[in-house]
């Protein structure tokens, strides 16, 4: 644990202009409207379903606030629990996964959709003990964004996160179109190990890893194109954004964006592949998230 | 990031400013906010209070939360069969969910774990002073208050404090309303208020008469059906039995669909009317007085079982109750009855000793408040009133949405002045408006609001208050 902690992230070099927008962002964020009028959400609730969620706690209990891990599509709790739930707990965070549902050990849900998705994490949150913090990779950083605005959380980290829009599919089908074609018409996308992983993986834990995946709803997969923006988030939470400008499935431009979205620059990792948590460089990004955490992004809650 | 596991009291750092007028210091908290209550609605005061910046004292006269909710509390007005009657979606917090493994209409019990576990997940209990009472809530300069309060039952020294504003969330359904009836006192047998009643062991085999048709009154006429001897229940007029379930699925929901849909109002009267008709039928039959409005107009009663009990003959539907006799009580159709147990199930007033009425419009000290959006208090800009709702949903969305919108007006008075005094104008221009159709006018339609109305008149009032 303690050289990874050394080697500090390479922060974005357009990260200068980050300060003075994120004050605005913050008169931004409250000019934003919140929905109060639900009635589809309040006439046609969410379906519970089996959810599976892995979690590991520290030792001693430090009064730090827990995390919540959110895959990404095709992705379970399994994911978090090779080595991010463990790590997290030793450095004092309850830490948890879970895997939304038709992912992983829960419940089967073909015709799932993001609002399903989020209705899982939001279930997930409120039943810790404190208020979580979100971390959500992939596709699961959007889940995670529709997720805020239905639960306050501590703060939220999107991990190379996958926020929807043409844009995802084109760069998918630049660099993967056997793979991506299929999902447009409503089957399985199909993530290569290249995509995923760098080269520093060992070959017997990347196939390893991607014989684990599964995949996501039709209809979940549609939204994530077409579907609406997140609904702006609830108590104002500090979100992090990371990722890899080597990532094959997020372009740095991506990260770019999705940070300014949220008033700050990513931060990066490169020699990276999409699965930050799985690859053999593990330790760096969630350290960094961590430390993040440990500085108190939220000094004024206490 | 830490969180404070200490489960100490408020930080007594404050400084005293003035005296009170009988010569004790008045402790100066700042920008500090003071909720009374730590019920549902004063929980989600101080949950969103904090979440928006401020420093907040809650003050609670019993040793727990959950206000009403909580069935250890002497003020509860719950029974042990005490069932939510507005479903899930529309009864919790809107950014806390209920698991949703609970069943539709959960019981009371349920209910108290869910804001425990409200207050544990956002650690408000270090805000609370549990067993403390608010005796004086008193306007001082610049528009603070001096708030004066000591221990539940009158122990110890009062003590006061001065708070930038105050959130009033001290309940509705405590006070139990007792109507007059001639002769009443001479009466010989047993009478209580529905507030007394716990449990049904209390009604066995006995001959009761459940006055009031709302729907702990139906509930009580319920178990009484099947507990009592013989059961008498008296209304004042017809009204619409709604089920629990219509169609299939909550009937509630079906309702929010139709709202969704933006079917009109009186569209969805028919409709409504048309379901009743074909589900629960018509209720002349049994002897019911048939309804003397359309749905909406009065506060709705979900309740599936009365006219099932009813339909056993186990209980049998009077007219109002006009006078007692020692030993029978007159009906208003001539026939006397002889219970040995009346309950009267007729409702709660909203009680707030501790304020001078003028303070919430109230002139004529008639007992109900002048407000807007229920909450708003035309000039006192820095108090509002959480939870003084009756919606045909659950109180605590609305609860929550009132707490934001009061954190960010109470924001805004210091980043944007002209908008505070603007919404201030609009609140004295406005105060008493209404947010429900038509309803029969009595104490029991005070508070009556349409969850919809009532909500969007709140979504409109946050738009003005941020944009303009």
């Amino acid at each position: 644990m303690g050289g990874s902690r050394g080697t500090r992230p390479r922060t974005n070099a357009r990260c200068s202009g980050a300060k003075p927008r994120s004050r605005e962002r913050k008169v931004g964020t409250v000019t934003q409207q919140v929905r109060i009028m639900r009635g589809w959400e309040w006439a046609r609730p969410v379906r519970p379903v089996r959810r599976e969620v892995l979690g590991a706690t520290p030792e001693v209990e430090e009064g730090r606030p827990p995390l919540l891990f959110v895959p990404g599509f095709g992705h379970g709790a399994w994911a978090f629990a090779e080595h991010w739930l463990g790590h997290a707990a030793g450095r004092g965070f309850p830490a948890y996964a879970v895997s939304l549902r038709g992912h992983g050990g829960s419940g089967p849900a073909p015709d799932a959709t993001l609002r399903a998705y989020a209705h899982d994490v939001v279930q997930v949150a409120a039943g810790l003990p404190r208020q979580a913090v979100l971390v959500g990779h992939g596709a699961g950083a959007l889940v995670v964004a529709h997720a805020l605005a239905r639960y306050p959380a501590r703060a939220a980290v999107l991990v190379a996160p996958v926020l929807g829009g043409w844009g995802t599919a084109l760069t998918a089908l630049r660099r993967n179109p056997l793979g991506t074609l299929p999902a447009l018409a409503g089957g399985r996308l199909r993530l290569s190990r290249s995509q995923l992983f760098s080269r520093e993986l060992p070959e017997a834990d990347a196939r390893r890893h991607a014989a684990r995946l599964g995949r996501a709803a039709r209809r979940a997969q549609w939204q994530l194109l077409l579907g609406r923006e997140p609904e702006p988030a609830v108590g104002e939470p500090p979100v992090l954004v990371l990722g890899s400008p080597d990532d094959r499935v997020v372009p740095a431009a991506a990260l770019t964006r999705a940070a300014r979205r949220y008033g700050s620059a990513p931060l990066l990792f490169p020699g990276m592949g999409h699965d930050l948590m799985l690859d053999a460089r593990w330790r760096e990004p969630v350290d960094a998230i961590l430390d993040w955490l440990e500085k108190d992004p939220d000094p004024g809650r206490g | 990031m830490s969180t404070s596991t200490d489960d100490g009291r408020p930080d007594p750092e404050s400084s005293t400013v003035d005296l009170t007028r009988d010569g004790r210091p008045v402790s100066d908290r700042g920008d500090t906010v003071c909720v009374i209550g730590a019920g549902a609605s004063g929980l989600t005061a101080i949950k969103n209070l904090s979440e928006h910046g401020f420093g907040v004292d809650c003050y609670e006269r019993e040793t727990g939360v959950g206000g009403a909710w909580n069935w250890r509390h002497d003020r509860s007005p719950v029974y042990a069969s005490t069932h939510l009657i507005s479903s899930r979606p529309f009864t919790q917090f809107p950014d806390f969910p209920m698991p949703d493994d609970w069943p539709d209409y959960p019981h009371h019990s349920q209910l108290l774990s869910y804001f425990e576990r409200y207050a544990d997940h956002f650690d408000l209990r270090r805000h609370i002073w549990f067993g403390t009472e608010v005796v004086r809530v008193e306007p001082v300069a610049g528009d603070r208050w001096d708030v004066t309060t000591r221990s539940t039952g009158g122990y110890g020294p009062e003590r006061t404090s001065r708070y930038a504003a105050v959130v009033v969330a001290n309940g509705h359904n405590w006070s139990p309303k007792l109507p007059s009836y001639d002769g009443l006192a001479e009466f010989r047998g047993e009478i209580m208020h529905a507030s007394s009643y716990k449990d049904p062991a209390q009604l066995r085999g006995k001959r009761v008469l459940v006055v009031g048709a709302g729907n702990t009154g139906c509930d009580i006429a319920v178990e009484a059906g099947q507990q009592a001897s013989r059961c008498w229940h008296s209304t004042r007029r017809g009204y619409w039995y709604t089920p629990k379930y219509v169609l299939g699925r909550p009937a509630d929901q079906v309702n929010d669909a139709l709202l969704a849909l933006r079917v009109p109002r009186r569209v969805r009267q028919w409709l409504y009317h048309l379901t009743l008709r074909l589900t629960v039928g018509d209720l002349t039959r049994f002897g019911l007085p048939k309804p003397d409005h359309r749905v909406y107009e009065t506060h709705p009663i979900a309740n599936s079982q009365l006219v099932y009990h009813v339909g056993h003959g186990q209980i049998t539907p009077v007219p109002d109750v006009t006078r007692f006799h020692p030993y029978a009580v007159e009906l208003a159709d001539g026939r006397q009855i002889d219970p040995e147990l009346v309950v009267f199930a007729t409702g709660y007033l909203p009680r707030f000793e501790f304020l001078d009425p003028k303070i919430l419009g109230d002139d004529a000290a008639t007992g109900r408040p002048t407000l807007w959006l229920n909450a708003f208090v035309p000039g006192h800009p820095t108090l509002a009133v959480a939870g003084l709702v009756q919606p045909d949903s659950g109180i605590f969305t609305l609860s929550h949405w009132q707490a934001v919108l009061f954190a960010r007006l109470l924001r805004l008075r210091v980043t944007h002045p002209d908008r505070a005094a603007a919404f201030a104008g609009k609140v004295t221009a406005k105060a008493g408006e209404r947010y429900s159709g038509p309803v029969k006018d009595s104490t029991r339609h005070w508070f009556e609001v349409g969850h919809a109305d009532y909500l969007r008149a709140v979504q409109r009032a946050l738009r003005d208050l941020e944009t303009r």
